[in-house]
């Protein structure tokens, strides 16, 4: 579903991805751990088309097209979704309305009929409530005031809206409490099927306890060190990356 | 420089060397069409109409246009109307003015600075509210009427002058103490043709006593091609208690040019709530002198400059407080693209007396273009001792981050920048309260984006 081969990024100069291959089957997910700065949020953003990266070699392929020369919309459009580590505020722009402005341009992409308010605030209303977040929080501007948490919850609730073929999750765990992560990672996997692929970038062992991933991979200073089952994750929580590190 | 015989040819934009006020042909002109006019126009015969008007002829004569040299007019160039000939307004006919409001509130329309009733519906007006045409009321020298005349208004600037020199025709509204008004919407229409460039100086007269209540929704639009210059004049005084809802939408042709001042009485414990929402002519210079004049009255001068092309848009305010316990509020929006310059002047004024002022100003602008600018000089003179005056101002690009979130999520680029200006007019337009004059201004900030995105 998702292929990456031989990636190679710079920004400012800088070559952050240096040869990243990867591949996620549909119906996989898969986990990727790895140090501070080692490059795992610039993955997420290069996938999702965020300005100011160079790509100075290499190729993905995500449902047999070429990503990398697709606008960020179309990739919203074909299926892709990140939910963003630092969730970004926009004042004044209403949670309701950007969530319907979001879910009729998608559908709008996959040939489906655009939804009234009325039919949005059917859809929407449920999954609020499955997400353990309150109607208030669809009045507000999109996650202006919003707690680091609720931030989360909220990236969660566009991924449920959505129904994305392809979710890129970077650290939605950190920040959350600990019922919050069982609410987070039963919606997540709530969308695991067979036909659908994700990515989930984390820090920590506890997510993957819920969220449990087909595949964990390294990663450490643009590289993909290491790729394992479950139980690599487990390793790395009590060994920490130092090993990994002095032999890099 | 242009010779005094030159003859510009219309629509013609050249920004030259200020000349001096006795050269520009356009104020000779305006002032030999005062002369021509003065025993012509309503109202003529009565004495202290003539010399209102005799007055504001001289002031003009005098200073004639102003010019960048002076403070309040420092970032604003009137050379495209130094250099214009403009002619008499011929009466149109076969016009039917298209309705941006389906409302069934009384309506005066005005085509080309007069009153038409023709056009208007001012048959469901309520009771205690008198609701017509300077004009008219002139022609029948209508005492309240004549005595209203420059009572408020800052006369001794050059355009408020002329507009009395000249004024034909206008708005009169006057309220009973206690009425409510309900809403009453004004629609001032240009239908001037190319090559034809008119002016036109419409005086509005709003009074309402003590008590009184009324929505004035003030609309400025214009065929496509009307060069046309509007120099309105509107002199408001509110009564003790009483309370104005004032929207104001301007959006006319890029052909079109309009100065206005309103000048504003607030007496004790009424309020004074408006929002001007501009979208352009080809150059607006939108000035408010308001005058905080009885203890707890309250101002409330919002608005949003949306301008794109080679538009220029300029707000220029003056709040004063004269009495203790009042409260002015401002948040001005701009939001500039292509080569559209923006203007924001704001002086708030405090006099000795006026202890426990509350007074806020915020004024905050986003760049669209890198050739885009705006120019903000925000002024505080305060004299009382015991006041709380806060203000701010910031200038400001679309967020790529915000954008880029946007898109991720599927929005297009344009659609997604659309969300964003409208955000960013989000606290300034949320401050009108009425929800269906709100979605209104919102659709008008929509239609002005799909402008710009579509290179109006
Ligand atoms: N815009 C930028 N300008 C300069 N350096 C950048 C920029 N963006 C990322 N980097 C650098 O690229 C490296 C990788 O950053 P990235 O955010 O991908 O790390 P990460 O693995 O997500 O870290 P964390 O676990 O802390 O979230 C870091 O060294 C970072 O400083
Ligand atoms: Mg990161």
């Amino acid at each position: 579903m998702l292929k990456i081969e031989g990636l190679k990024v710079s920004v400012e100069g800088k070559e952050v991805l240096r040869g990243i291959d990867l591949e996620v089957p549909a119906g996989e997910v898969h986990a990727i751990m790895g140090p501070n700065g080692s490059g795992k949020s610039t993955l997420g953003y290069v996938l999702a088309g965020r300005e100011g990266y160079e790509v100075t070699a290499g190729s993905v392929t995500f449902r047999g097209r070429d990503l990398l020369a697709m606008e960020p919309e179309e990739r919203a459009a074909a299926g892709l979704f990140l939910a963003f580590q630092y969730p970004v505020e926009l004042p004044g722009v209403g949670n309701a309305n950007f969530l319907r402005q979001a879910l009729n341009a998608v559908r709008r992409a996959r040939g489906e009929a655009e939804l009234d308010a009325v039919q949005f605030l059917k859809l929407v209303r449920g999954k609020v409530k499955a997400l353990g977040m309150t109607e208030e929080m669809l009045k507000r501007a999109v996650n202006v005031g919003y707690s680091g948490g609720e931030k989360k919850r909220n990236e969660i609730l566009q991924m449920a809206i959505l129904e994305p073929a392809f979710c890129i999750l970077d650290e939605t765990d950190s920040g959350l409490d600990i019922d919050a992560l069982k609410i987070v990672a039963e919606g997540v996997n709530a969308l695991r099927s067979s036909d659908r692929g994700m990515l989930v970038i984390t820090h920590y062992q506890r997510l993957l306890d819920y969220i449990v991933p087909d595949r964990v991979h390294v990663l450490l200073a643009g590289r993909i060190v290491q790729s394992g089952g479950p139980e690599l994750a487990r390793a790395l929580e009590a060994k920490g990356y130092g090993e990994l590190q002095a032999a890099a | 420089m242009a010779s005094s015989r030159r003859r510009p040819e219309a629509g013609m934009v050249e920004v030259l060397d200020a000349p001096a006020p006795a050269a520009s042909t356009t104020v000779a002109q305006l002032l030999d069409r005062a002369r021509g006019l003065a025993d012509r126009l309503p109202g003529a015969r009565n004495p202290a109409v003539a010399a209102w008007r005799a007055r504001g002829a001289e002031t003009f004569a005098c200073q004639g246009f102003p010019t960048r040299r002076e403070e309040a007019w420092k970032y604003t160039d009137l050379a495209l109307l130094r250099e214009t000939r403009f002619e008499e307004p011929i009466l149109a006919t076969d016009i039917t003015p298209p309705l941006s409001r389906e409302g069934s509130e009384p309506r005066l329309v005005l085509i080309d600075g007069r009153v038409r009733h023709d056009l208007s519906a001012i048959g469901g007006v309520t009771a205690g509210v008198a609701i017509g045409s300077l004009a008219d009321a002139l022609q029948k020298q209508d005492e309240n009427t004549i005595a209203g005349l420059g009572r408020l208004a800052p006369e001794t600037l050059p355009l408020p002058a002329l507009n009395a020199a000249l004024a034909e025709d206008g708005v009169v509204i006057r309220l009973a103490d206690g009425v409510d008004g309900g809403m009453i919407h004004l629609l001032s229409y240009a239908t001037a043709r190319a090559g034809h460039p008119v002016a036109f100086h419409p005086r509005h007269l709003i009074r309402l006593g003590p008590g009184a209540r009324l929505v004035l929704i003030e609309e400025a639009r214009g065929e496509a091609e009307a060069f046309a210059w509007q120099n309105a004049v509107s002199e408001v005084l509110l009564g003790p208690g009483a309370r104005l809802t004032h929207i104001r939408l301007l959006d006319e042709p890029l052909s079109a040019v309009h100065t206005a001042m309103i000048a504003v009485r607030v007496e004790e414990g009424a309020e004074y709530d408006s929002f001007t929402l501009i979208k352009g002519a080809r150059l607006t210079r939108n000035e408010v002198h308001a005058v905080l004049s009885g203890p707890r009255a309250a101002l409330h001068l919002n608005g949003a400059q949306l301008v794109d092309g080679s538009r220029h848009v300029d707000t220029t305010t003056v709040i004063e407080h004269a009495a203790p316990d009042c409260a002015s509020r401002q948040t001005v929006k701009t939001v500039l693209a292509g080569r559209a310059r923006g203007v924001f002047q704001s002086k708030i004024l405090v006099h000795r007396a006026a202890q426990k002022t509350d007074g806020y100003q915020m004024n905050q602008a986003l760049l669209l273009s890198p050739e885009a600018e705006i120019d903000a000089k925000p002024q505080l003179e305060i004299y009382a001792d015991d006041v709380k005056c806060s203000h701010g101002a910031t200038v400001g690009e679309l967020d790529h981050d915000a954008l880029f979130y946007l898109r991720s999520r599927g929005i297009a680029e344009a659609e997604a920048k659309s969300l964003l200006v409208q955000g960013f007019l989000d606290d300034a337009v949320s401050l009108v309260a009425d929800p269906g004059l709100r979605e209104q201004l919102q659709a008008e900030t929509v239609a002005w984006w799909q402008r710009v995105e579509h290179g109006g």
